[in-house]
């Protein structure tokens, strides 16, 4: 047996002990998980450094605090998430119990990726801890030393058994996906998501897709460009652009491409100092490859800001483009670094129907002081989430769900999200062996007033306080004994 | 006669004009959708007992009412199912607009299956008109309401955004290489084939499968009263229903009580030559009938209740077969027919853990007061004490798990159909306040950020 399909092997066993049903045994976990995040900060920040260039602060402010605050929101609502959940009933089944109990799924995978590690790998996981279920859990191999970091700290703080960490590259993930799963949670790109698609199908096994794709940004003329300018700037060049809802390319006027060209300048300069190179808030392109990819993009379009490079140290200065066309290379597939190209368009119209063009993305972005702007906008495109006036931070309301569509991805998560999404909603309903001569009229011989009955009670639905139930029940039994007298004697 | 390329586009051209986005339309279209359906009844009843024998009652109960019932729950909670979900917010956001919008895929593919050849195109199709354009391939196999349905859907609803592709396995594949925003698949045989064409344009799909639904009879129990829901939810349509009681598990003592009650039940719903009464179906195709009769030859188990078959009419008699081991030809697959096997296990523990060495069943039945049998199972939906009626309750999300994913009925079709957008509307105000997350990053701005964006901080406010 491989290492992988032990690991799997040996979650499905403890799954199946029954341990991790009770909702007390969950939030045990979840806190262990979260004591990992509170002791073992500077472990944390160290890999992360080494991986993408970030602060301590950064990885805390852009990795574990959403985590925390993830794994509180659990904690104080998961013994209601779990319990089961009432639904309507209707006349005949009005004195039974209907409803919805949330039970665990079995064995989930989780694929993690590498520019967010612990938020894109962790967050899934706490769904699937809080939903009963036993998780693999697959960090990316790109960013190695947090990968390392897992793979010690995880089995120290919560289940190993239930909870393995599976490291490894390809070989490694593909064995993992011979094994099945009762779910797949892939966060990455559309690419691969095929293929782990793909996979799943050979066990029926549901996945959730958390994919990217080329989240536009348009820049209405009469904004304010400056506040406009300052959000983006933000939104684009933190983690180096490596963010699934970054703004990818930016959509305006030309009357407004230098102005906002200057603004953007000015936000870099303020956030990341005159050499962003030598600024500790400024990060790094994972590695020589990706830096590569993101430096072929440059070739056809104008720089505008920034441009400079140094492969030793994979390092790409925050970057604007000015003019560039729909056909240049940058904007044909998620640029996933920094580099913001602007698209001149002749007004709304025209960028919608630029936007529309390409596959959904995971986020779209308007800015602009116009609400009707902002509701055409909305109306006339369709993506993952959308967010009017900002970027990214969507991302941090746990109420909302985050998730993707069409080319960006399949199903959502992030709290309440993520526990149904990894959990089985199976509808309960528990009878009794009583009140037999109403179900008399569903039973052959058929005959046409038993199916007038039949029409009436089963399939209408009641919504009545106790008052009306009695009530009901009252003229239930009264009908009950008209049609056992009928049909029975 | 249009390609499927071209009704593709043409479905795809109307989607993007944004007709099927207003209410209004889609009340019009579910409105006529209900017209289609009372102005038919007699027509749907024909086919439905041209390709399965179905009596009447049957039909109009599992085909008409259900569906009719759908269309009233769809008509009357549409505008509330259509409404953005506002949430809670937390500090930082405040201010800001925060709601959850439900948003149209495209067009959507819906594959119906055989069985109950109306209800399970239908039902999907309402919870599509959530502003979807449709395609919907019906069930070559159950040839008369196929044709029906290709003769009826152009002429109640909008031409240009529902289309009824028609035809075989071949028809079906073809289908399958085009892009759609959702695939609908309500069957057992090509599901793999099904995720995998999905696969290859990231669509997402909704499954609904079989499975072989146990029925576990045990502690004191009124033997009359759960033969007559045994028998009425297992013999229906000749026990072809995804959620049909597969087998029945219980003690030696309470099947010798169970056999006789079976039989008597029978009669009292069928009568003495039950090949002649018209409230049993038959098989759908000699191919299905064969593939029954090669189970019931196969078995180990002893024949105590019916057996009698006739290859002509396609029929089986309601048949009961004792003694049946773990290893049986009846236990091998779905039976999807009028065979109730009964394997004799003295305890509920062991029932519980033979129902479990199975893959999970579509649905879970339990005639006993024993609450645990629900604790200790895992299954699409549950009923106790009953079977079959759980799924008439459009509150319950009906679907399986291992036997599917996803789930539909009620709002639950609506959800299933729709791209759930998260929306955030920021103003420009309080832009000091977002001072706190720029570069330079410092650990003060930190812990300011994880006071204003923690879910504590709400209810200060």
């Amino acid at each position: 047996m491989s290492r992988e399909q032990q690991a799997v092997a040996r979650a499905r066993k403890a799954f199946e002990t029954g341990r991790s049903k009770s909702v007390e045994y969950r939030i045990n976990q979840l806190k262990n998980l979260q004591r990992l995040f509170s002791e073992k900060q500077k472990e944390i920040a160290a890999a992360i450094k080494k991986d993408l260039n970030k602060t301590e602060v950064g990885a805390q402010f852009y990795e574990t605090l959403g985590l925390e605050g993830e794994i509180s929101l659990f904690i104080k609502n998961l013994k209601e998430w779990a319990a089961p959940r009432h639904v309507k009933k209707n006349l005949l089944t009005m004195s039974d119990t209907v409803y919805i109990h949330p039970e665990p799924l079995g064995v989930v995978l989780v694929i993690g990726a590498w520019n967010y590690p612990w938020a894109v790998t962790i967050r899934p996981l706490i769904g699937a801890i809080a939903a009963g279920n036993a998780a693999v859990v697959k960090p990316s191999e790109v960013c190695v030393h947090t990968s390392k970091v897992m793979e010690d700290l995880l089995p120290i703080y919560i289940d190993k058994e239930l909870y393995p960490v599976v490291t490894g590259g390809v070989p490694e993930t593909q064995e993992l996906l011979r094994q099945k799963f009762d779910h797949i949670f892939y966060t990455g790109n559309s690419t691969v998501g095929k293929v782990i698609m793909e996979a799943a199908a050979k066990h029926l096994t549901p996945v959730t897709l958390e994919l990217g794709g080329k989240s536009p940004c348009y820049i209405d003329k009469n904004c304010d460009i400056s506040i406009a300018c300052r959000r983006i700037t933000w939104g684009k060049y933190s983690n180096c652009g490596q963010t699934c809802i970054a703004p990818d390319y930016i959509l305006c006027e030309p009357s407004i491409q230098n102005r906002v060209i200057e603004e953007v300048k000015k936000c870099i300069k303020v956030f990341y100092t005159d050499n962003p190179k030598m600024c500790p808030d400024y990060g790094r392109i994972i590695n020589q490859r990706h830096f590569k990819r993101v430096m072929a993009m440059l070739e056809d379009s104008n720089i505008a800001v920034g441009g400079e490079n140094d492969e030793s140290d994979c390092y790409i200065a925050p970057t604007v483009l000015r003019d560039v066309k729909p056909e240049a290379k940058v904007m044909q597939e998620e640029i996933f670094g920094p580099l913001l190209p602007i698209l001149p368009v002749s007004g709304l119209d025209e960028a919608i129907k630029l936007i529309n063009k390409g596959e959904k993305p995971l986020a779209l972005y308007v800015f602009s002081p116009d609400n009707k702007v902002i509701e055409r906008m909305r109306d006339e495109t369709s993506s993952g989430g959308f967010l009017a006036n900002d970027c990214l931070v969507h991302y941090s309301v746990s109420a909302l769900p985050f998730g993707g569509v069409g080319n960006s991805g399949i199903g959502c998560y992030h709290g309440k999200f993520s526990f149904d999404r990894l959990s089985h909603l199976r509808g309960c309903l528990v009878k009794k062996l009583k009140m037999e001569g109403v179900n008399d009229m569903r039973y052959p011989p058929h005959t046409l007033k038993k199916l007038g009955w039949a029409r009436f009670f089963i399939l209408n639905t009641v919504d009545v306080g106790w008052v009306g139930r009695m009530a009901l029940l009252a003229a239930l039994v009264m009908v009950a004994a008209v049609v056992i007298q009928k049909y029975l004697l | 006669m249009e390609s499927q390329s071209q009704v593709l586009e043409r479905l795809r051209t109307a989607f993007e004009s944004g007709v099927t986005i207003p209410e209004k339309f889609r009340r019009t279209q579910l409105t006529n959708l209900m017209t289609m359906i009372k102005d038919n009844e007699e027509q749907i009843v024909n086919a439905l007992h041209k390709d399965l024998t179905k009596p009447k009652f049957e039909a109009i109960l599992s085909e008409v009412e259900i569906v009719m019932n759908e269309l009233h729950c769809a008509l009357g909670n549409l505008t509330s199912w259509m409404q953005p979900e506002y949430v809670s917010k937390n500090l930082a956001t405040k201010l800001d607009e925060c709601f959850v919008r439900k948003e149209p895929l495209g067009v959507v593919l819906i594959i119906g299956p055989w069985n109950y050849p109306m209800q399970l195109l239908i039902v999907p199709l309402i919870g599509a008109i959530a502003a979807n354009c449709a395609v919907i391939k019906p069930s070559e196999v159950s040839a008369a309401t196929d044709n029906l349905i290709m003769e009826l859907i152009p002429k109640y609803l909008s031409k240009d955004c529902y289309a009824v592709v028609s035809g075989g396995a071949k028809e079906t594949q073809a289908l399958l290489t085009n892009r759609f925003d959702h695939i609908f698949y309500t069957s057992q045989a090509v599901a793999r084939v099904v995720l995998q064409a999905a696969a290859v344009h990231l669509t997402p799909v909704t499954l609904e499968l079989g499975g072989k639904c146990p029925c576990l009879i045990y502690g004191r129990v009124n033997a009359t009263a759960a033969a007559h829901r045994l028998v009425w939810s297992k013999f229906f349509n000749a026990g072809q229903s995804c959620v049909a009681p597969d087998y029945v598990l219980c003690s030696k003592a309470t099947c010798d009580a169970l056999v006789p009650a079976l039989r008597q039940v029978l009669e009292d719903f069928y009568g003495s030559d039950i090949q002649k009464s018209p409230d049993m179906s038959r098989i759908v195709t000699p191919k299905h009938w064969t593939r029954l009769m090669g189970l019931l030859n196969r078995t180990k188990g002893k024949v105590v209740v019916g057996g009698e078959h006739d290859e002509k009419d396609r029929y089986i008699a309601p048949t009961v077969v004792v003694d049946v081991a773990e290893d049986d030809a009846l236990m091998e697959e779905e039976i999807f027919g009028p065979i109730l096997p009964i394997l004799t296990i003295e305890s509920l523990e062991e029932s519980i853990k033979l129902a479990k060495r199975k893959e999970k069943p579509l649905a879970f039945y339990v005639f006993s007061d024993e609450s645990s049998v629900l604790e200790n199972s895992s299954s699409g939906g549950f009923c106790s004490n009953d079977g079959i009626v759980h799924m008439t309750l459009p509150g319950l999300p009906f679907g399986g798990v291992n036997s599917g994913f996803g789930h539909y009925h009620g709002h639950w079709g609506f959800e299933a159909f729709s791209h759930r957008r998260a929306v955030m509307l920021r103003g420009w105000a309080l832009e000091r306040l977002n001072a706190l997350r720029y570069p330079p990053y410092s650990d003060e701005k930190l812990s300011w950020l994880r006071w204003t964006t923690s879910p504590k901080s709400c209810s200060i406010m």
